[in-house]
């Protein structure tokens, strides 16, 4: 019974005795943080799913407290508003972006060049001599985007192309990082035009391979009155910054490869034509 | 005086901690990718493993005073977990850089059997308190030179070209088998033509 009575008792006194001294020294050494992070780290998600590009929701909220990120970075967040009142700023309408899979050429409109047996992922497809597909930088439509997708906002159409549902997607950008092409880029939600296609081949080779192809032929850049419109690379690239969405564009492409507006230009619905 | 230094010498290099003994194997791998990382690292397992030394045989004598030695894991623990959490502050206060590039690793040294190894070690070989001083301090400049090694062999793989499989872990794995070996050259070491005894 001794025994038992000095352990408990020996024990007990260690542990009140380091315990005291920790908390000395958490008084004494304590780093002072701002009482603003502890706020805006409850008003946010919680998910910690770095989305935002800092490591979790408690780093997000000091870097919005230290003011390098704006009240507005937590894509998952849809309601900044409280933030911006703990922050004391107005909430800037800085425009929600959304991933868009830069491609219209499916099953319907592109060549293919071999039947791929292979495992069901668009990288290895890819490594595979370049892809079944003709056009090497056009989307494969084996999921792998879909795949790393968390919200489900992603699918495939029946026309072998990744499309992405905007109501869905909160632009955390892990499918631009699962698309071996660079396909998919976070741009402006909503009926911003879009050139559908990355392809920098020569325009003849792109006709050869695909019908909706981008062939540089500069059609769009001198229709373009925001001059957002450049041609990179045989490759029309529009600056969502300085388009104001006239749509002049997407009436006069010849192969119909820039869309956006009206749903039924969206590759989504596409007939071909 | 020479036994301190023969003591020193050969937890070094000898019985070193993580390359002979294999202790301490997490933060060596987990925090050995940058040299300056892997530094304060190894002076913040020094630090634990020298307090911890110190305070651990002061409470040995306790437990041993009241017949409750059996007690020894449990105490021993409680005093590195707090030791740990001290440093965690310091570091916390004095470079908040190293304590963000620590991370994780920091609390880990809590759990880090190279902690508790020497002061069980210490306990066993029924060192007196000054040859635990000095074999808690050496084993932790034993971990600061595998970890320093290390880090800097890691660093140059960065660039090297290897197989897509090897890079990164496995290359890391298969480097501290090979300075392990190295080490193990160290073994039958002539202490008295070094030390003049």
């Amino acid at each position: 019974m001794n025994t038992v009575i000095a352990a408990v008792v020996l024990l007990a006194l260690l542990g009140i005795i380091f315990g005291s001294g920790l908390a000395v020294a958490a008084r004494k050494l304590a780093v002072k943080t701002d009482p603003r992070v502890d706020e805006i780290e409850a008003l946010l998600p919680g998910a910690n799913c770095g989305a935002c590009g800092f490591p979790g929701c408690r780093g997000l909220a000091e870097a919005i407290v230290k003011g390098s990120a704006p009240v507005d970075a937590c894509p998952v967040n849809k309601e900044p508003a409280p933030i911006a009142k703990v922050m004391k700023v107005e909430v800037k309408a800085s425009g929600r972006r959304v991933a868009k899979v830069r491609c219209a050429g499916g099953k319907k409109e592109a060549k293919e060049r071999f039947a791929y047996l292979g495992v069901s992922d668009c990288t290895a497809a890819h490594e595979l001599a370049g892809g079944p597909k003709a056009c090497e930088y056009g989307c494969l439509g084996l999921g792998s985007c879909v795949r790393a997708c968390p919200f489900s906002a992603i699918s495939i159409n029946e026309n072998g192309l990744a499309v992405v549902d905007e109501e869905k997607c909160t632009g955390c950008g892990k499918c631009v990082s699962a698309c071996p092409r660079g396909l998919i880029a976070l741009l402006p939600a909503g009926e911003q035009a879009t050139v559908y296609c990355r392809n920098m081949d020569k325009g003849a080779v792109v006709r050869k391979i695909c019908r909706v192809g981008c062939i540089g032929c500069g059609i769009c850049v001198k229709q373009c009155n925001a001059g957002a419109i450049t041609l990179e690379n045989n490759l029309a690239v529009i600056d969502p910054e300085k388009c104001n969405q006239c749509g002049r564009c997407v009436e006069k492409c010849p192969v119909k490869a820039i869309r956006g507006g009206a749903a039924e230009t969206l590759p989504q619905a596409a007939n071909g034509n | 005086m020479v036994d301190l230094l023969v003591l020193s010498f050969s937890t070094i290099f000898i019985s070193n901690f993580v390359l002979a003994r294999f202790l301490g194997i997490c933060p060596f791998l987990g925090v050995s990718r940058k040299l300056e990382t892997s530094l304060g690292m190894g002076f913040a397992v020094t630090f634990v493993m020298t307090m911890a030394s110190v305070i651990t045989y002061g409470v040995q004598k306790l437990l041993v005073l009241y017949n409750v030695e059996f007690l020894r894991t449990i105490s021993f623990i409680l005093v590195i977990a707090v030791l740990v959490q001290f440093v965690e502050m310091i570091i916390k206060k004095a470079s908040p850089v190293l304590y963000r590039a620590l991370g994780i690793y920091l609390p880990l040294i809590t759990t880090n059997c190279a902690v508790m190894g020497v002061a069980i070690i210490n306990v066993d070989e029924g060192y007196s308190f000054i040859q635990t001083l000095v074999n808690g301090f050496s084993a932790g400049l034993s971990f600061i030179l595998a970890i320093v090694l290390f880090a800097g062999l890691r660093e140059r793989m960065e660039f090297a070209p290897l197989p897509k499989a090897m890079k990164g872990f496995p290359i890391a794995l298969i480097i501290a088998g090979l300075i392990s070996m190295a080490f193990l050259g160290f073994s039958n070491f002539n202490l008295q033509a070094l030390f003049g005894l």
